[in-house]
């Protein structure tokens, strides 16, 4: 188990260089659906590297807007653009998303990695899949649970297994769905850590997250979804200070609800 | 009451010797049964699994149609193949009444709409929690129907095995299409069926002992993979 004490500040390496498939744009992105339009004429645009985070409140359309980009849903309106193009399969391969409640397969631990890698990007070279398994179990601090059936895992070793299996595929782009709602904080700093080694090694983190404190450890810039609109966006710092947003405002002070 | 004990007495005596003919009856139910029971899955697995998964025209008269076949009786079953095969029949000329392959061939109508419907329900429930990330890790449409049947497998193989249980059971069909002729075509169900009515009661008794142990170790088979798939979570 990581310990924590050589966790100084997640950010303070530099985030790794811009990744080939940026920029990533939504134009005037909308879904509709049972008569409600809950992402709205939504424009963005992510060109570094680094974390980003997405916050807001319950139902404000951060899960959709987070399956929007990364294609597993058809917006109503709009366009998602990589590098000015729609996603292809080699952009789809680079990138990567951990659900919020992690679907891990029917087989072991080890069983899981291996599968992402054998339909990753680099295909399936056995042996090079065989090393990178061991590799990512090390990593994530698992190794010892190689055989095990994945499913019988502990929360947070779910977690972990779900975002090392999302990582072995070297994503350009991760997008994270509130990875560590339920974990405690052992296991939350666990996947912190991993979260911010990505960070450091280049992948552009889009990470949907409701606990304040994480965003401030990890997020490069904020961005506050308000009923499927980007109400507010800042670097981290000046966006706790100064949400700049009556509802950013209200929600960062516990006052917002949907 | 006499007759009952001595039918049961001589029954037993039978299956203990290994009497040849018993075991022939035995071996040639198995063999169809299991041999019927594989052609249902090549055919109703990947039905099950792409009326499960995938959205075509056709696909709703599909699953009403395996919906319904699953109730065919099999005496019906067992006629309509009759015509079929038969010499005025359209598959006449293949020679195939009253052959084990007549038998395979109804017990495989017989059980593969059950196979797929049930291997849809299996199918369909998985796909319904895999699909986003399948479609995360951009895996193809047929590599994620072989992830889909590869991980359903302890579900899959309680299916085969729900398929094998309603086909060596099964007399209906076979009788009219096989003939139920000595050393040819006789199962264990028709041996029953014609030595009860001649009065061969210890012959009929220890086939049906027998084929009650078969269902006895189906049933145990289903169990314990399920406990086997629970204990790993892979159910
Ligand atoms: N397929 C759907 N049909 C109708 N409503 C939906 C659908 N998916 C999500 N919603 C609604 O859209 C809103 C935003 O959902 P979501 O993106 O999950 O919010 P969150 O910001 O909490 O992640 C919620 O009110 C949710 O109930
Ligand atoms: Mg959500």
């Amino acid at each position: 188990m990581p310990d924590g004490s050589h966790i100084v500040d997640l950010r303070a390496c530099t985030p790794g260089p811009v990744r080939e498939i940026l920029p990533l744009e939504a134009r005037g992105l909308t879904y509709e659906a049972g008569g409600h339009r809950l992402i709205d004429d939504l424009s963005l645009r992510f060109e570094d590297s680094g974390l980003s985070a997405i916050i807001g409140p319950n139902g404000a359309g951060k899960s959709l807007l987070l399956r929007l980009l990364h294609g597993l849903i058809a917006p109503s309106g709009g366009e998602v653009l990589w590098r000015g193009q729609a996603a292809d399969e080699t952009i789809r391969l680079r990138q990567a998303m951990v659900f919020q409640r992690p679907v891990l397969l029917r087989r072991s631990v080890a069983g899981n990695l291996r599968y992402a890698l054998r339909h990753g990007r680099n295909g399936a070279a056995g042996a090079s899949v065989g090393s990178s398994v061991e590799a990512w179990l090390t990593r994530a601090n698992l190794l010892h649970l190689a055989d095990r059936p994945a499913r019988l895992l502990s929360g947070g070793e779910q977690q972990r297994l779900a975002l090392a299996r999302a990582l072995s595929r070297r994503p350009e782009v991760l997008f994270l769905d509130e990875p560590t709602a339920s974990l405690d904080p052992t296991a939350t700093l666990a996947i912190e850590e991993l979260i911010g080694q990505a960070r450091a090694e280049g992948t552009k983190v889009i990470l949907v997250t409701h606990d304040l404190g994480q965003a401030k450890r990890l997020a490069d810039e904020i961005l506050f979804l308000h009923r499927g609109r980007v109400e507010a966006r800042a670097p981290t710092e000046q966006f706790f200070s100064d949400p700049e947003n009556d509802n950013a405002a209200a929600f960062l002070a516990g006052r917002l609800v949907f | 009451m006499q007759d009952f004990s001595a039918a049961f007495g001589l029954a037993f005596d039978l299956i203990l010797s290994g009497n040849a003919d018993l075991a022939e009856i035995v071996l040639l139910s198995l063999q169809v049964s299991l041999t019927a029971v594989l052609f249902a899955c090549l055919i109703g697995l990947p039905l099950g699994a792409a009326t499960a998964i995938f959205r075509f025209p056709g696909r709703g008269a599909l699953i009403v149609l395996m919906n319904a076949m699953m109730g065919l009786p099999p005496v019906v079953v067992g006629l309509f193949l009759y015509l079929m095969l038969s010499n005025a029949g359209p598959l006449g000329p293949l020679a195939l009444l009253y052959t084990p392959t007549a038998m395979i061939i109804a017990q495989s109508i017989l059980v593969a709409p059950i196979v797929a419907a049930l291997t849809r329900q299996v199918v369909a429930d998985l796909h319904s929690e895999y699909d986003e990330q399948l479609r995360s890790f951009s895996v193809g449409r047929w590599a994620a129907v072989g992830t889909l049947l590869w991980d359903g497998r302890y579900s899959l193989m309680t299916v085969a095995l729900a398929g094998f249980g309603r086909a060596i059971a099964e007399v209906g069909a076979v009788i009219i299409v096989g003939g139920n002729i000595n050393h040819v075509t006789r199962v264990m169900t028709t041996t029953i069926a014609l030595e009860t009515s001649k009065g061969n009661l210890a012959l009929a008794l220890a086939l049906g002992i027998i084929l009650v142990g078969i269902a006895v170790a189906v049933n145990a088979s289903v169990m314990s993979l399920r406990a086997t798939a629970a204990r790993a979570a892979y159910a």
